[in-house]
């Protein structure tokens, strides 16, 4: 069946080689870069964003050589709204956000598709490395680079006007078939870091924002060991940064408390939880469970998976792992598999230690 | 294919193609000294007065350039660096706030590197500057003006200015008007000496010339310092080899559309307010903006409330349609039209209107396909504007 398929492309070889595919495949595909910045730079600058003109410019010659009309969709500020104030407010709150995520579920699969949808289009096209099994989620055949971990907070709803035509190769197959086809991109680094912080210092940007406050970094009963220059800046499970010097052992933040500007750091041994609480949880690929059930469960981006049993109470996903885990961190991701299907997706509000009070959160 | 954008660009005449065809295989620098130089030379100063002819001006007068964006930034750096350097007092720079960016960025840009005051000049809701706006703006310090420039007719909208009015006005003080007239040659009547003005560019591409060959148009004694330097070969004022082949092929636009004029002008505007007509049947809540009859003969320019333009746009031209949002792209991203706001219009109409603009080729077919496809699509753009919070 030809669909009336709208390509985001982001001027990477990712989204170049899915419209690429989409328009082989037969559909009726049209290239979108969405301008996500305000005030684009003109140019890439190492491994960050998508959101140059020098990017919007490579994803207009790719559409060129595809053979597919192409535009540009200011999304700047819906981008700003949703994804850049929310990383920022979760940053004050304490917790650790994740804006590939958020700009996944509010930009390119809400205010896009809804678009899309409104303008006539049937699916939104994108490059990430995954793959959809009888309408449900899958993980890439490429382990390395796959990204469900980042989709999985998509509803079915969503997932249905959804293609992801890479999931079925690795990301060198991808470049290799960039190279076949003619895509100039077919070389272009890899993009990693936070693409609207443009010179990748993230608690650099939280500080500008934020503004930076000292305040004490404390141990878990509550004695001062050192200071820090602003709480946002820190990640539970975090060691590096904190300068508490060489008469302390190997510390980790176990909790940020902004209210009261307080790092705490403990031993590796006292960030392990297996308890852990999720808010708004989104069920793709299975109805929601009343009773613990078994699933493996991912706790961050490209992070190990570990074994569950999870329900949903109460409108929170209650996860309780079958070993402990560490560094999980408030306002990132917990996504339930089975296998490589994603099962489920909330976002984690609180963690605990079984028979424990200690919470982060 | 259905193209209303003729504004943009038009097509190439067939008769400028012949002669530039026949011209480009020919050696010759035009300031070469030697037979081959004299024959190069021939054929541009025979374009120079074929220009001249066609607009009223002198062959001494005709500048040559790379089109209207360099005409548009050698007048009013060039005139605000010679006028500045006889006077330093000489800092205020007007304009009118619905320029082409190609007036507005040069006089923002000395405003922001060379000491000048870029003053805005404001427009009624239809875009037009009254004269007595300008000399009140005049008025505040005479002497300390260096230029004043005011487009002939605008891009956008297509609202034609009071330019010898407002080149009196700027007369009386002394004080240099330039007009970018690229959208008024060869459908108004352009007579550079009867309109007063000291400096007026002109673009072979919007009137069935080439892309990439221009000219300012201007007075004796009007004398800007050179942005480009080097040989001197225009009045020691534009240098570059003149490139002959492109020359031949704008004089040949250029008298033709002059030539043509009435019959043209009168031809598009009989069929411009058939499409107005025909958009306002299939979306009645639709709107003109710029002025009802003071405008350019090929241009609509059209809001359409409730609706980005840029959706209105991408559906059009999936079913073959060709138009324009009529506003600037900054790095990709429309901003809402600069001349909309100027005029007065909220930034959702700003936003949300088209530019259709008629030239040869045009027909009445081509606006019963618009007329058909517009409905369903303003629809569409309608709901997909409301899903945007």
């Amino acid at each position: 069946m030809t669909l009336r398929v709208l390509a985001a492309m982001s001027g990477g070889v990712d989204s170049a080689v899915a419209a690429a595919r989409a328009a082989e495949a037969g559909h009726d595909v049209t290239g979108v870069h969405l301008a996500l910045a305000k005030n684009p730079q003109s140019y890439r600058t190492g491994a960050r964003g998508c959101c140059t003109v020098e990017d919007s410019r490579d994803a207009r010659r790719a559409a060129d050589v595809i053979g597919i009309p192409f535009y540009i969709w200011d999304m700047a500020e819906e981008f700003d709204r949703e994804v850049v104030q929310d990383f920022v407010a979760e940053y004050a709150a304490g917790r650790t956000p994740n804006p590939c995520l958020r700009c996944n579920e509010k930009i390119k699969f809400e205010a896009v598709l809804d678009r899309a949808i409104a303008l006539g289009f049937d699916a939104v096209c994108t490059g990430h490395h995954v793959r959809m099994l009888d309408g449900r989620l899958r993980r890439s055949v490429d382990y390395a680079k796959d990204q469900s971990y980042v989709l999985a907070v998509l509803n079915r709803e969503q997932l249905a006007h959804s293609m992801f035509p890479l999931g079925d190769c690795t990301k060198a197959e991808v470049r290799a078939e960039a190279d076949r086809r003619g895509l100039s991109v077919a070389d272009k680094p890899d993009s990693h870091d936070i693409c609207f912080i443009a010179d990748g210092d993230t608690a650099g940007f939280l500080n500008r924002t934020l503004g930076s406050e000292p305040g004490p970094i404390v141990d878990e009963s509550g004695a001062v060991l050192g200071t820090h220059e602003g709480a946002h800046a820190f990640t539970v499970g975090q060691r590096k940064g904190l300068n508490l010097g060489g008469a302390v052992n190997r510390r980790y933040v176990l909790s940020i408390e902004p209210v009261n500007n307080t790092v705490t750091v403990g031993p590796r041994a006292s960030l392990a939880v297996d308890g852990i609480i999720a808010q708004r949880p989104v069920w793709s690929g299975c109805a929601a469970p009343t009773e613990p059930t078994p699933f493996t469960v991912q706790l961050r981006a490209h992070g190990e998976v570990h074994d569950c049993h999870a329900h949903e109470r109460d409108g929170e996903l209650v996860i309780t792992l079958v070993e402990p885990a560490t560094g999980v961190a408030a306002g990132q991701a917990a996504v339930l598999y089975d296998g490589d299907v994603v099962m489920g997706s909330a976002t984690i509000a609180t963690t605990s230690r079984t028979g424990e009070a200690a919470s982060a959160g | 294919m259905v193209y209303f954008d003729h504004a943009a660009t038009t097509t190439v005449r067939p008769e400028a193609i012949a002669a530039m065809t026949d011209q480009f295989g020919v050696l010759g620098n035009a300031s070469s000294l030697h037979g081959a130089g004299r024959r190069a030379r021939r054929v541009v100063e025979e374009s120079r007065e074929e220009i001249a002819d066609a607009l009223r001006c002198t062959p001494n007068e005709v500048v040559f350039t790379s089109g209207g964006t360099e005409a548009d930034n050698l007048a009013i750096k060039g005139l605000y660096w010679a006028r500045n350097a006889a006077d330093r007092a000489r800092r205020r720079v007007l304009v009118s706030a619905v320029e082409h960016h190609a007036v507005l960025d040069p006089a923002r840009w000395i405003a922001d590197h060379q000491g000048a005051v870029c003053e805005e000049l404001p427009v009624d809701g239809y875009g037009r500057v009254a004269p007595e706006t300008l000399r009140a703006a005049i008025e505040q310090e005479p002497a300390d003006v260096a230029l004043v420039s005011v487009m002939w007719a605008n891009n956008e909208v297509g609202t034609i200015q009071p330019v010898a009015e407002l080149a009196a006005v700027a007369a009386e003080y002394g004080i240099p008007f330039h007009t970018d007239a690229v959208q008024a040659v060869g459908v108004l009547p352009v007579d550079f000496a009867a309109s007063g003005v000291s400096a007026l560019t002109l673009s072979g591409h919007k009137l069935g010339g080439p892309t990439g060959a221009g000219a300012l148009l201007l007075a004796r004694g009007v004398d800007p310092v050179p942005v480009l330097h080097g040989g001197g070969q225009e009045r020691e004022v534009r240098s570059g080899t003149l490139t002959t082949p492109l020359l031949r092929g704008l004089a040949t636009a250029v008298g033709l559309a002059v030539a043509e004029r009435d019959h043209h002008a009168a031809e598009l505007a009989a069929l411009r307010d058939e499409l107005i007509g025909a958009v306002r049947e299939a979306v009645p809540d639709s709107t003109l903006n710029g002025h009802p009859t003071d405008r350019l003969a090929g241009n609509a320019h059209i809001a359409f409330p409730g609706c980005e333009g840029d959706a209105l746009l991408m559906l059009l031209d999936a079913q073959g349609i060709e138009c324009s949002t009529g506003s600037a792209c900054s790095a990709g991203v429309s901003q809402p039209s600069h001349v909309l706001l100027a005029m007065g219009a909220d930034p959702d109409t700003a936003r949300g209107s088209l530019r259709l603009s008629l030239g040869r080729g045009s027909t009445r077919a081509d606006i019963a396909a618009l007329a058909r496809a517009l409905g369903p699509i303003v629809e569409r753009a309608r709901k997909a504007r409301a899903k945007r919070h």
